[in-house]
């Protein structure tokens, strides 16, 4: 790894605690990066050959259907393991067992453990299967390939961005950094008041049960009054600047195999995948001139949607499994 | 196209201040929506203490829960002791019930535990040990709450094992309203003891030893009405004793014993409307 990828590893962990993103130094980038940089500055043509993909680039949902897809079969899987009873998966997403084994979603586990201060083996085993596969499937990939407020956060947006392009709403982003200090105020009161107190207003665990045991419903007030806020003021509230589920999967994703993959050469530096993008900061290595190498690994906030990879013209974002191309 | 866009959002420039009156009150705006969302989520949360606080009425929590406060700091609101509850005794409360959302409770009215599944099978289900069978030592025992002996389960009396693995109860059942009582009136009871629509299921050994069958299809005739003690599933925990009235008259009564487990069943079952005896949740045995 490059010193510039090194250096990025570290600040993309930074950037997911809630700092932006640093602009890389010219000593820091690659010399085949800046090789392909400084022709792209000298290459005019370049704009007609953008125009010309631009012109043909076909709108792909291949990736947001088959993540939709993913996520209402595995929620439904809750579903109908309860309603006909054939216990394949059973539970909600906070924890279930899978054909017996122990699922336990790390922040709910999280949770309890820090207000009730008592771990039996069974919570810890069912914790443990999850963060491992976690770790193998991406991290946040469980925020936009499971979690059932993320897909209706996503409907939201749509009317959110139709309503800003008619010019009736505005986009207002909040400090990111508001993510982690909620992290640390759900656990600091998790460990005081000895209540899992985030549980209480968690939308996934709402809505989750609400799927699965049809109770909440006045719960779901709470969720409804999420969307709302996220369609009238500011653009994935919840995900975004809030939810520690989110982080604490981010963090899990650090280490990662699975994630996006940026190739510079091709990259018209449009910005496309930025407008579609939850979580934009991830990408700033798109921004012309800041790739630090000739390919960078997204880092670890970025949820694995494919939105970036469906939305991209030129094929420079892509999924990739570290060491998968050295294996095969 | 849009890489101006970048630095929206990032108006906090280490140290320096903002540059132009726009991007102050662009600073100023982010600042303001940030505290607003803080403000709101935190309060929503929070919030969640209020019925905690101002509880009228604690919850009967399903068999083997820990006390009320660990229940509620160890549960991981999953439901996944409501999946395998045979008669669907246990549901999950609403955000009316504060940090208590999505915790499991009995109505026991509505639907009592019966035992229908023979071995507490929630307990079993329970990922977090909110529901157990073994109490970790560092938590207390409320007073009265452990039982003098593991509870005979009618059911299972001629099986090897008879009993059923609960150390503790969940409360207590108690005749609160003794003047409504048909028995202690000296009164018997005739047809379905919650009426044709009701919905509530129990085991019937007479009927069938695995399938509970709801109560609307197993009509009662009594002389003296007994059924909360017909219907009770623990050995010993209650019978219609002779006690003697106030005024001294002798009298009939369901009398409550040490064995009683809180599960419900005797306020399920009760025809009068309001039930004539009822559990006491987390109500610990006094003598």
């Amino acid at each position: 790894m490059s010193a510039g990828l090194k250096r990025r590893f570290v600040d993309q962990i930074k950037v997911m605690f809630g700092s932006d993103p640093a602009k890389p130094t010219k000593e820091l980038i690659a010399p085949q990066a800046q090789v392909i940089h400084q022709y792209k500055k000298g290459n005019r043509d370049l704009i007609a050959e953008k125009l010309h993909a631009r012109a043909h680039a076909e709108h792909k949902n291949i990736w947001r259907n088959r993540r939709w897809a993913t996520l209402i079969f595995a929620n439904l899987l809750f579903v109908v393991s309860f309603y006909f009873d054939i216990q394949i998966l059973e539970g909600a997403l906070t924890a279930s067992r899978f054909i017996g084994f122990h699922l336990i979603d790390l922040n709910s586990a999280l949770q309890v453990m820090l207000a009730h201060k008592h771990i039996i083996t069974n919570l810890l085993i069912g914790t443990g299967t999850v963060l491992v596969l976690w770790i193998l499937l991406g991290g946040r990939s469980f925020c936009s390939w499971v979690c059932p407020y993320h897909l209706l956060a996503e409907w939201a947006e749509k009317i959110h961005l139709w309503l800003v392009q008619k010019k009736l709403v505005t986009d207002a982003p909040v400090d990111r950094r508001l993510r982690t200090v909620f992290w640390v105020i759900f656990a600091l009161l998790a460990v005081l008041t000895g209540y899992t107190v985030f549980e209480s207003i968690s939308p996934t665990g709402i809505l989750s049960r609400a799927m699965i045991y049809g109770s909440g419903l006045l719960a779901m007030l709470w969720v409804l009054a999420l969307l709302v806020f996220e369609v009238f003021f500011v653009r994935r509230a919840w995900c975004r600047y809030a939810c520690p589920i989110g982080l604490t999967y981010g963090v899990v994703g650090i280490i990662s195999p699975l994630r996006i993959k940026y190739t510079l050469d091709g990259c018209f530096h449009e910005g496309d995948c930025r407008k579609v993008c939850l979580v934009p900061h991830v990408l700033d290595t798109v921004i012309k001139g800041r790739a630090v190498d000739t390919e960078v690994p997204i880092g670890p906030d970025c949820t694995r949607c494919g939105l970036c990879v469906d939305t991209c013209p030129t094929g420079s974002l892509k999924f990739d499994v570290k060491g998968l191309a050295k294996l095969v | 196209m849009s890489e101006e866009e970048e630095n929206v959002g990032s108006g906090k420039t280490a140290g320096k201040p903002p540059v132009s009156k726009e991007r102050a009150q662009q600073a100023r705006r982010r600042f303001l929506r940030t505290a607003l969302l803080t403000g709101g989520v935190l309060g929503a949360a929070l919030s969640g203490y209020l019925p905690i606080a101002y509880a009228q009425k604690k919850r009967l929590r399903p068999p083997g829960a820990l006390d009320e406060k660990d229940f509620l700091s160890s549960c991981i609101k999953c439901g996944q002791c409501v999946q395998v509850c045979p008669v669907f005794a246990i549901k999950l409360a609403d955000l009316s019930d504060g940090f208590g959302v999505g915790v499991p409770y009995i109505d026991a009215r509505e639907q009592a535990c019966d035992f229908s599944c023979d071995a507490v099978q929630c307990i079993l289900a329970c990922p977090t040990g909110s529901l157990t069978y073994i109490k970790p030592d560092f938590l207390p025992v409320r007073p009265g709450a452990r039982m003098a002996d593991k509870p005979i389960l009618l059911a299972k009396e001629n099986d090897p094992e008879p009993t059923l693995n609960l150390a503790e109860r969940i409360g207590v059942a108690r005749l609160t309203r003794p003047e409504s009582c048909l028995a202690i009136q000296g009164k018997g009871f005739k047809g379905q003891a919650r009426g044709p629509d009701y919905d509530g299921e129990l085991r019937y050994m007479s009927v069938d030893r695995w399938k509970p069958i709801k109560v609307a299809d197993h009509p009662y005739d009594v002389e003296l009405c007994d059924l909360c003690v017909q219907a009770c599933p623990i050995k010993n925990a209650i019978s219609i004793e002779t006690v003697f009235a106030p005024d001294g008259t002798q009298r009939k009564s369901p009398v409550v014993h040490e064995p009683c487990v809180g599960c419900g069943v005797c306020e399920m079952i009760c025809p009068t409307e309001p039930a004539s005896i009822e559990i006491i949740p987390g109500e610990g045995w006094r003598a």
